[in-house]
């Protein structure tokens, strides 16, 4: 419990939040890495599973690219990159390791839900005179956007965890906290930088619980 | 003074066969650790992942609670799991190792209760019509039925286990993880790409054994296929 009321401490004491490695900008940063590379993610990825999806092609690629990414270490990805050219520019290993695997589980969802949805209606959609693109607008990815939507959410906390792990190599973001306390050897630090990035997930997870329940009926698919 | 050898070692090569060769006892250790503390987190993940399964499945007030703690626990990023398991476990594999039995526990327990929820209702029905106890039962009928969901977690859960070690270097049990970690700080290429090969490539390995395994213990799935 000792080491509890520490982290408590050190992170309810105001020295501890403003500053170049304050808590307040380690907090901004992660935000922001995880919203601008989410968005970047969904740009690359609901394209072309949407596309893959409706006209039922790739489908090979699209599911199995979630297995790879889940094999390739993010740490490693993250130190090689921090190696290559691409190291020189200071979030660069970052940002691009995020969107590395933020797009796999984007991509599957997507194409699975596009897939998936009722081979009926959407043959009665063609017999109506639907166009291609108005059946993919109207029709398949209305009723696929809760599998759109649950990779979004696999997605986001994807990049909340990638993030974290991307202080190892050196960026930024609340992991860095965590970093620096194990190398100043202050396991309250590491405790408090552990409950920060907890918290910031779980926060992450909960928003997407609430825009689920909010969602009218049909876009909440049935789970 | 003798000049400095020009292999690429020395030019700090990615691709380098010098580095394989010097360093062999090194990267075997490495991998070695690395096998050591995935086996021990999905072994013990899977011990305690079994009970909890058919706990959530035969009484329904604890599948709730079995499924919400276990989602909780894999929402925490990995480093953060390892930095608050620190004041427990200290510097040490335990650690690492608790760590990744929470991970790998989601994705059990979820795989076994899908398994176990979709043995068929008639199935049930005849083995207990049958005179079959709820042991039996258990034992003989729906854990076997269940397998194939089972297996496909435990491999999902294995493959991100040996990817997950890596992080461990944080607490200097990391397996190959210390590889990168220490190539990173040293500039060292052949060090970091050469570990992180290997890593997939073990990923890629369990997987497959685990594959091979999953035909070997359910027959009647391709009996039924073919």
């Amino acid at each position: 419990m000792n080491t509890l009321t520490a982290a408590w401490d050190w992170l309810t004491d105001p020295a501890h939040w403003p500053g170049e490695n304050g808590i307040a900008r380690r907090l901004l940063q992660h935000l922001v890495l995880t919203a601008v590379c989410l968005v970047v993610s969904c740009l690359i990825a609901l394209p072309v599973a949407l596309v893959l999806g409706h006209l039922g092609k790739g489908g090979a690629l699209a599911v199995n690219i979630s297995n790879v990414g889940r094999a390739v270490p993010t740490f490693a990805v993250l130190v090689l990159l921090l190696l290559t050219p691409v190291g020189r520019w200071s979030e660069g290993p970052t940002v691009v390791a995020l969107v590395l695997f933020a797009v796999p589980p984007l991509l599957t969802n997507a194409y699975v839900g596009m897939r998936e949805v009722d081979r009926g209606v959407v043959q009665a959609a063609r017999g109506m005179g639907m166009t291609g693109r108005q059946l993919m607008f109207h029709v398949e990815l209305p009723l696929s956007l809760p599998m759109v939507l649950n990779g979004v959410r696999i997605a986001a906390v994807q990049l909340v965890a990638t993030a974290t792990i991307a202080a190892l190599a050196g960026g930024g973001g609340l992991g860095r906290i965590i970093t620096a306390g194990f190398n100043l050897a202050s396991t309250p630090q590491v405790v408090a930088g552990a409950v920060l990035v907890a918290a910031f997930a779980l926060v992450v997870e909960a928003l997407f619980e609430v825009v689920e329940r909010l969602a009218p009926r049909w876009a909440r698919g049935a789970r | 003074m003798t000049a400095p050898p020009d292999d690429c070692l020395a030019r700090n090569e990615w691709i380098c066969g010098e580095y394989l060769s010097t360093r062999r006892e090194i990267l075997l250790d490495a991998v070695v650790q690395h096998l050591e503390l995935t086996a021990a987190s999905v072994l013990i993940g899977l011990v305690v992942a079994v009970p909890l399964a058919v706990l959530a499945r035969r009484r329904r007030w604890a599948a709730g609670p079995v499924l919400a703690v276990t989602t909780i626990l894999y929402t925490i990023p990995s480093l953060a799991m390892f930095s608050l398991l620190l004041p427990l476990y200290g510097l040490s594999g335990s650690l690492v190792v608790a760590g990744l039995v929470l991970y790998s526990l989601t994705l059990l327990v979820r795989n076994i209760l899908a398994g176990l929820r979709a043995v068929p209702e008639e199935t049930r029905q005849a083995a207990l019509g049958m005179g079959y106890g709820p042991v039996r039962l258990l034992l003989a009928v729906e854990l076997p039925l269940a397998l194939p969901a089972a297996m496909a977690g435990l491999r999902i859960a294995t493959v991100s286990a040996v990817s997950l070690v890596t992080v461990g270097a944080i607490v200097g049990f990391g397996g190959l993880g210390n590889l990168i970690y220490s190539g990173m700080n040293t500039y060292f290429k052949a060090q970091v790409l050469t570990a992180s090969v290997l890593c997939v490539v073990i990923a890629v390995a369990a997987d497959l054994l685990l594959l091979g395994a999953q035909r070997l213990m359910t027959p009647w799935t391709r009996a039924a296929r073919a």
